[in-house]
């Protein structure tokens, strides 16, 4: 969005600070979250529960470690299985964060201030959920810094003509830099709670993670530059990181796999996903701790109609893909696209349409946009559906390639369910920690957004 | 009580070792005795629920449950390692085994390098001659003995598979009387007082009941038996027995006579319901051999008409294919052998067989003494005999067909011995019997009532000879454990009457007695070991020059010279052949065939032959019922769904397969399964169909009704999808022509092929194919693939190929580094069908090796795709990438570590893969290293030929050659160059080193329309 | 009386404007060593202390040049020099493939050079600085802007300067004893 939609929106749009707030108000009431305000009995038993999901999570892959991968419903031909639908699913959903924080920021998108921070942690604990699965999905997993280039005796490297090696290096530095980025936007915040917190330990600590930050104009310079180039920086890099991972499947020959618009509908794909995670945690949070004054229906909106033209190009990404399979004539990619429409998966592609086309074109209707109950609930639509496109590429190209006799079919088995709900009661357990020690939206951002904020010239 | 009666026992056993045992008993987890006694409950054990459990496996439920099968499998395999250590020491003295090296280093033993010795093994008494290789005295890997006349190079399965059959853990360890475990001096005492008893009565109560043989030694130590016991009776049955061969030769020519093929004169072949193309049948490995040999488009081409009712690999290669109800067989034979008579008249042909008979009988009659008819061994005598007329009517009698005199030692009715057998026990007449090998408790046929007459009639003494503790150990008083073909001494024929001595490769792992020993002891003489026996009868026989040179050369060789029966000059007898029997043709038929895996289940424990898919259905651990396409619809059945036959009162309830070309009104069934007391592998595995059958006709009969009973159960196929047909179009993945299209259009196989300029890269540098001293390749003719599995079995022993189970079978993950892949084509009635053996292709521009992020997978500079197990991380990706799905991956730990067996029969230079590493074919890399080892040694290149592959070295029909492409005058050179040669899916140019020459048949062209279908 | 040596004297702003307002008059004046504190960045500040230079840039582009040249020589030393092996035919050297990683290692170390730089810059961590010692700078992290002109400058002398800081009408004045 440019500058003067966003402007025109300004006029007919709810605003993306309430009215009314004052740097004191937005201070205190973001860091009360933290400080003063006591856990809610709802926020041990989500906690609560979340975390038993995370030991379920360890328990299925320390059954997976003792016994190897055969737990899991893979075989030949379907060599990879859920595990991989799950890391392309959870990188994608690792999107948002630092799209959000990076791209709209540089586009000077400034209702983003608001959300940017939670999406980022978001982003972190995603990441970190879709990094289980490549390190535990191997046949050998105690062997898997084979996939580093270190010096060993063995002098033996990688083989870097492989995505797998290329997904190494993408994903651990998207991880990187996105901690890196969420990290400094925290200090100044850090500081302020360092500040105003009672408690001696928590002073204490909020200190050491501020290092000292006390908000002199030079490091505000240079933070800003800093801050900036980051940005920069992280764009790309989140643009990459889907498309290296939709080199998983491009580089090789499998029909279904090896296309060309994989990287720019990844992408698409990711951001899409990303979103609509990001609203479905901010729905009930602002809810919840009564933030509808810094997450207003104005970031609804825009989060909304970003899934809206993402889902058009994801939309735009299904068709070429189908109108290719024709069009091209390879034998194998026109019974590919057959076997989508009416193999025994037929099911969960014609599924796919509806979750991830057909029902968010509602998204049109504006009254729609600024409910959030609703818009709740299309998030988890668009949720599903991008995990099942991620089924339809991984299985269903997989179970029927070439050579007729070795078509074969795949179950997931109780272990790959376990595993897959495992690392959503993971990332869900990290975002209720994530909500009671750190102030979940940047205050210093927020206190930019007032008005008395700007400088007036005389 | 029972407990004192059992200490005492195990006191007497082995008085050495009290509370030892006990202390080896602790360790077993269930609280049972001792080693055999425990061992009964580990088959109720695998009888019971869990079997049920994996039995009614569904998807995708059952796929969550499979963890408890898993652990079970665990728990069996701990459990066999303990077993086998408590079968050990239980009860044979253990002798001390001081660890000393070599003083005096045995002659010819080099460590790292095997030996080849000559022996071989016979089945149903037909001996199959073999080379097996051991190392460091252990025999590893079972080869066809290239000099001998039987099998030129080629084996069959079974023989391939024995390997596995005498490292076996749940073969029978000691000697047993009801079930605990004795010395074999208490068993001689046993039976010393009543043999000495019998004496007196001239041996009248004494029976015997053992296989069929051909043995000369053991026919002689018979004629000894008898002698000394002049009215004992000796029985002899055979679950696939010939008797109608025997019989239908009688018929037509008064005598029993052997009949043998010479396919290589062949130019008409006609089967009538005959599998010569299937493992077990007499010759098969010199059949398969002379045939393929004649399926050259560019040479000698023969053409095959096959008329049978089970589907058959034979009727696959078939150039005209007549599904036909092998109860209308003799029909159809009465008129081809009428239209070849003088007096032939058209209208007497049956309305069905009217054109095909014509064309047939004008085709036969054009190749007169170059033509062949040959009978199915369970069609009746009646079609043997039209067999036999007709050879002769066409003057192929000297030609393709000589008879000779029986290999089968008493080829009586081997099925009304055993019935006179059942009478004389109910007769009470029966005061000692001997079962000497063999399981007739469980094979014979169900109306004979052997099992019952065995348990309700009180014969005062039952011993059994056999391998396993099975279902007829059970019912007898002693069990004497029996060796191993690999482990003891003993003579047999081939197919062509030519003897092999038996040679052991190794001393008896358990100790035991081989059918010679124990027989020498019945005819009263003092012990002789199976050595002296049968080197004693050799010597009495004439034999050229000195008798150690003689023995010496025999034993190497793996043959005796000149013991070739000689053909005999014989006569038609009769022209007119009664009808062998008038049964309903209305109702439904019901075939009764040897398995094609596990044969008559005395194979059911044997992993690697029970995970072998059989040549059509791909089928593995079980024996689904086979119905035509056609009464699948009539019925409402779909493969899986439980039936329950019914025949004459009896019922079998089994699952059934929907096969492809199988005759309407007809299903076939397969014998060897449903085992109660097979062990580990075999027990409770498929369903015994010998409790339909029936002795009167053993092998077909009608009036079989179906009933569906709404149940389903799960199969372990390993090609689900057996077509190349998709709804999309065909997929050129078999080429075939017709001889004419061959011959007009000669490169119709070659449209995909991939120019070498078709790159975007140089050579690798270090990597110029062309310039190097080898580069391997592998041609694989596609017009002489019978389908018979050796490669896949041949491929399992050399690479230590692991056993999956069922359970993993259906999930996909069955490990074989080659696979036949079967694809029907056309009328499902009448299928044109094709076998397409699939190894890793070794593509130059291989897909797996540029997704490997370790490099784990990459070529070497000959060309081959290696596959560094050490290496491997296991992300799999490999096998996605690769196009032809011949990547095998360890998704758990298949291989058995712990069972102290199983690490003897390994090949020591093959790597054993262990959890979580893919693995696939490496073109048998050892032994391309150790030929290069040798080569350079001697300073010279490896000769073309000198360097086999395992599934090549054993393959029967020579349908795989392997070598070095770079040398222009190498057969694999020579066979790229053909215009039938073609790779597979080459538009992906992935440059696969394997390549297939492709299809052709040899249609009859006047028949060509008729059974042409599109 | 006064023990401690003074570190600086510092005005406390309600409001961005007067605090730029306040250090542009300072820096008019002819102070140097001055400092200015803000809950939140304010662009017209740096300007106003007089602060231009700002060395983070530079830093990132030097990390980011040292990424990608050692991320494509990694790879090409191991594929090409240290251990060549052929895989699926393709040359030893296959830029096309090299390039992800190259680009991955790019950001990477840009990434961290900006943020390292940046707080090296800035001398964090610094868990003890003289401002601190005053109890109402604990309000520079929420909602006050405070100006601090230090006793190491020139022109400072502890009533004059203090003097000047009461004409900028300021909230309020501290002494900040170092």
């Amino acid at each position: 969005m440019d500058d003067n939609t966003q402007s025109s929106m300004n006029r007919r749009q709810a605003p993306v600070i309430e009215p009314g707030h004052t740097f004191a108000t937005v201070t205190d009431k973001i860091s009360s979250i933290v400080l003063t305000r006591p856990a809610t009995t709802g926020w041990f038993i989500g906690f609560g529960i979340t975390f038993l999901v995370t030991m379920m999570l360890l328990y299925a892959i320390g059954y997976l470690f003792l016994r190897g991968v055969g737990i899991w419903g893979v075989t030949i031909p379907i060599g990879w299985g859920f595990a991989i639908v799950n890391f392309v699913w959870w990188i994608g959903i690792g999107h948002a964060g630092t799209l959000i924080s990076a791209i709209l920021l540089l586009l000077r998108q400034s209702w983003r201030n608001s959300i940017n921070r939670f999406a980022e942690a978001m982003t972190l604990f995603a990441v970190a959920a879709a990094g289980i699965f490549p390190l535990i999905h191997v046949g050998r997993p105690w062997l898997d810094y084979w996939l580093f280039p270190y010096p060993n005796t063995m002098g033996v490297w990688p083989q870097f003509r492989s995505p797998l090696v290329w997904d190494v290096f993408a994903v651990s530095t998207y991880f990187t830099i996105s901690l890196l980025f969420w990290f400094i936007g925290l200090i100044p915040d850090l500081a302020t709670l360092r500040d105003r917190s009672e408690n001696r330990w928590a002073r204490m600590i909020y200190g050491i993670l501020a290092m000292g930050w006390r908000g002199s104009a030079r490091h505000w310079h240079r933070y800003e530059t800093a801050y900036l180039l980051l940005a920069g920086l992280a764009t790309p890099l989140v643009l990459s990181v889907h498309t290296v991972v939709s080199f998983d499947f491009a580089v090789g020959i499998v029909p279904g796999w090896h296309t060309t618009i994989f990287p720019p509908y990844f992408v698409a794909g990711a951001i899409y996903s990303g979103f609509a995670m990001v609203l479905m945690l901010a729905i009930p949070i602002r809810k919840i701790y009564g933030l509808e004054g810094f997450i207003t229906e104005r970031h609804l909106d825009n989060s909304a109609k970003v899934m809206l033209a993402t889902g058009l190009i994801v939309a735009y990404g299904y068709l070429i893909e189908a109108f290719m399979g024709w069009y091209g004539g390879n034998r194998y990619d026109v019974f590919l696209m057959w076997n989508r429409l009416h193999g025994p998966y037929a099911f969960f592609y014609h599924l796919l349409w509806v979750c991830n086309i057909i029902t968010p074109q509602v998204l049109w209707i504006r009254k729609l946009r600024n409910n959030p109950a609703f818009l709740f609930l299309i998030s988890g639509i668009i949720l599903t559906g991008m995990w099942l496109e991620r089924f339809i590429i991984v299985v269903v190209s997989l179970h029927r390639d070439f050579l007729t006799s070795s078509f074969g079919m795949y179950y997931p088995t109780r272990w790959d369910w376990m595993t897959f709900i495992g690392t959503i009661g993971m990332f869900l357990c990290a975002m209720f920690l994530f909500v009671r020690l750190l102030p979940m939206i940047s205050i210093f951002e927020m206190r930019t957004l007032l008005p008395e904020a700007e400088v007036k010239a005389e | 009580m029972e407990e004192s009666k059992q200490k005492r026992r195990s006191e007497e056993v082995c008085p050495s070792k009290r509370g030892k045992l006990t202390s080896e008993i602790a360790r077993t987890l269930i609280g049972k005795r001792n080693g055999p006694e425990y061992w009964r409950s580990l088959e109720e054990l695998a009888g019971s629920e869990e079997f049920q459990e994996m039995l009614h496996r569904e998807f995708p439920k059952g796929a969550s449950e499979w963890v408890e099968s898993v652990s079970r499998r665990g728990f069996l395999k701990l459990m066999g390692a303990s077993l086998a250590l408590a079968g050990m020491t239980a009860c044979t003295k253990q002798p001390l085994e001081p660890i000393v090296p070599y003083v005096k280093q045995p002659e010819e033993m080099v460590p790292g390098r095997s030996l080849f010795y000559a022996t071989a093994m016979a089945l149903s008494g037909y001996a199959g001659p073999l080379l097996v290789e051991s190392h460091l005295g252990r025999p590893t890997k079972v080869e066809g003995n290239a000099q001998h006349p039987a099998s030129l190079g080629g084996t069959d399965i079974f023989s391939q598979a024995s390997i596995l059959g005498l490292y076996d853990p749940d073969r029978s360890q000691t000697v047993t009387y009801l079930g605990d475990a004795y010395s074999w001096g208490s068993f001689l005492q046993a039976i010393r007082g009543p043999l000495n008893v019998q004496k007196g009565l001239q041996g009248a109560g004494i029976r015997v009941l053992s296989r069929a043989t051909s043995s000369p030694t053991l026919i002689e130590q018979i004629r000894q038996f008898q002698k000394t016991y002049p009215s004992a009776k000796w029985h002899t049955y055979e679950p696939i027995n010939r008797d109608n061969v025997y019989a239908g030769a009688e018929l037509a020519f008064g005598q029993n006579l052997e009949t043998r093929y010479k396919l290589e004169n062949a130019e008409i072949i006609v089967s009538l319901d005959a599998d010569f193309l299937c493992a077990g049948f007499p010759g098969f490995a010199r059949y398969v051999r002379d045939f393929a040999a004649h399926r050259n488009p560019d040479g000698k081409m023969s053409r095959l008409y096959v008329l049978e009712s089970t589907p058959s690999s034979t009727g696959i290669k078939a150039d005209h294919r007549l599904p036909v109800r092998a109860s209308d067989i003799e029909q159809f034979a009465r008129a081809l052998d009428m239209m070849l008579g003088d007096d032939s008249d058209a209208s007497l042909v049956p309305q069905w067989a009217q054109g095909f008979v014509a064309a047939l009988a004008q085709d036969l009659k054009s190749h007169r003494g170059a033509s062949v008819v040959i009978a199915g061994d369970h069609q009746s005598p009646t079609v043997h005999a039209l067999a036999h007329s007709m050879n002769q009517a066409l003057g192929n009698s000297g030609q393709t067909v000589v008879y000779t005199e029986p290999v089968i030692a008493n080829p009586a009715n081997q099925i009304e011995s055993v019935r006179d057998l059942v009478s004389d026990m109910r007769g009470g007449k029966v005061d000692m019997l001997f079962i000497l090998g063999g399981d007739p408790v469980y094979d014979a046929p169900a109306d004979v009532g052997f099992a019952d007459a065995l348990k309700n009639t009180n014969i005062p003494l039952r011993v059994h000879l056999g391998l396993y503790q099975d279902e007829t150990a059970e019912l007898c008083h002693w069990h004497v454990n029996e060796t191993h073909y690999l482990e003891s001494w003993g003579d047999a024929r081939a197919y062509d009457g030519t003897a092999s001595i038996i040679q052991p490769l190794i001393l008896p792992l358990y100790g035991g007695k081989s059918i010679y020993e124990l027989v020498s002891l019945l005819s009263g003489q003092a012990e002789v070991s199976g050595h002296d026996l049968v080197k004693n009868y050799w010597q009495r026989q004439p034999h050229p020059g000195d008798f150690e040179t003689f023995w010496r050369r025999s034993l190497h060789d793996g043959w005796i010279a000149g013991t070739e029966f000689t053909p005999k000059q014989v006569s038609l007898q009769n022209k007119s052949f009664p009808a062998a029997h008038n049964l309903n043709l209305n109702s439904i038929e019901i075939n009764f065939r040897r398995d094609p895996s596990i044969y008559d289940g005395q194979f059911s424990n044997n992993g690697w032959l029970q995970e072998l898919p059989k040549p059509l259905t791909k089928m593995t651990w079980d024996n689904p019922v086979l119905i035509s396409p056609k009464m699948s619809e009539r019925l409402g059945l779909k493969s899986e769904d439980m039936v329950e036959l019914e025949l004459e009162g009896k019922k079998v309830t089994a699952p059934v397969w929907i096969q492809a070309g199988h005759v309407d009104q007809s299903v076939s069934v397969f014998l060897g399964y449903g085992r109660s007391r097979a062990g580990r592998a075999g027990t409770a595995m498929g369903f015994n169909m010998y409790a339909l059958r029936n002795s009167a006709i053993p092998w077909f009969t009608t009036g079989l009704k179906i009933r569906k009973t709404g149940d389903t159960y799960k199969l372990a196929t390993t090609q689900r999808y057996q077509t190349m047909e998709t709804p999309t179009g065909t997929r050129p993945l078999v080429r075939s022509a017709s001889l004419e299209e061959y011959k007009k259009e000669p490169n119709f196989a070659q449209e995909e092929e991939q120019p070498k300029s078709n790159t975007l890269y140089p050579p690798v540098p270090g990597w110029e194919y062309q310039q190097k001293p080898y580069a391997w390749g592998m041609a694989i003719d596609m017009n002489a693939c019978v389908g018979c599995n050796n490669c896949i079995l041949a491929c399992q022993s050399e690479n230590n190929i692991a056993v999956v189970g069922k359970e993993q079978t259906v999930l996909g993950r069955h490990m074989h580094w080659i696979r036949i892949d079967t694809y029907y084509q056309g009328d499902r009635d009448n299928p044109k069908a094709y076998f397409q053996p699939v190894p890793c292709m070794q593509c130059e521009n291989a897909p797996c090796e540029v997704v490997c992020p370790v490099g784990a997978t990459v070529h070497s500079t000959e060309g081959l795709n290696d596959m560094v197990y050490n290496r491997c991380v296991g992300t799999r990706y490999c096998s996605d990438n690769c196009p032809y799905k011949v990547r095998r991956f360890n998704f758990l730990l298949f291989q058995d570590w712990d069972t102290p067996q199983f690490k003897m029969m390994r090949n020591p230079q093959v790597s054993v893969r262990s959890r979580g590493v893919m693995e696939k074919c490496t073109y048998c890399v050892q032994r391309i290293t150790q030929h290069r080892i040798d080569s350079e040694r001697d300073e010279r290149k490896i000769g073309d030929g000198e360097l086999q592959t395992a599934c090549q070295q054993s393959c029967p029909a020579n349908a795989i050659i392997f070598g070095n492409i770079n040398d222009p005058n190498s057969r694999v050179a020579k066979l790229k160059t053909q215009s039938r040669n073609y790779s597979l899916l080459a538009d992906l140019n992935t440059r696969p080193r394997t390549t297939y020459l492709a299809e052709i048949r040899n249609p009859n062209p006047e028949l060509e329309e008729k059974t042409q279908t599109s | 009386m006064r023990t401690t040596p003074i570190y600086g004297i510092m005005a406390e702003f309600d409001t961005p404007t007067d605090l730029v307002e306040a250090a542009r008059k300072t820096s008019e004046a002819g102070y140097k060593k001055i400092d200015a504190y803000s809950p939140f960045p304010v662009e017209e500040l740096a300007e106003a202390i007089g602060f231009h230079r700002n060395g983070v840039p530079l830093v990132v582009l030097i990390g980011g040049l040292l990424g990608g040249l050692s991320g494509y020589l990694m790879q090409y030393w191991i594929s090409a020099i240290s251990y060549p092996i052929n895989v699926g035919g393709k040359p030893l050297q296959s830029w096309p493939a090299f390039i992800v990683v190259t680009f991955e290692m790019t950001i990477l170390f840009a990434g961290i050079a900006a943020v390292f730089g940046m707080l090296a810059l800035n001398g964090l961590p610094m868990p003890y600085h003289p401002v601190f010692n005053v109890p109402r700078f604990a309000f520079a992290t929420k909602d006050r802007f405070f100006l601090i002109i230090f006793s190491s400058d020139a022109q400072y002398d502890p009533a004059g300067t203090r003097r000047f800081l009461e004409g900028l009408n300021p909230r309020s004045i501290s002494e900040v004893p170092s």
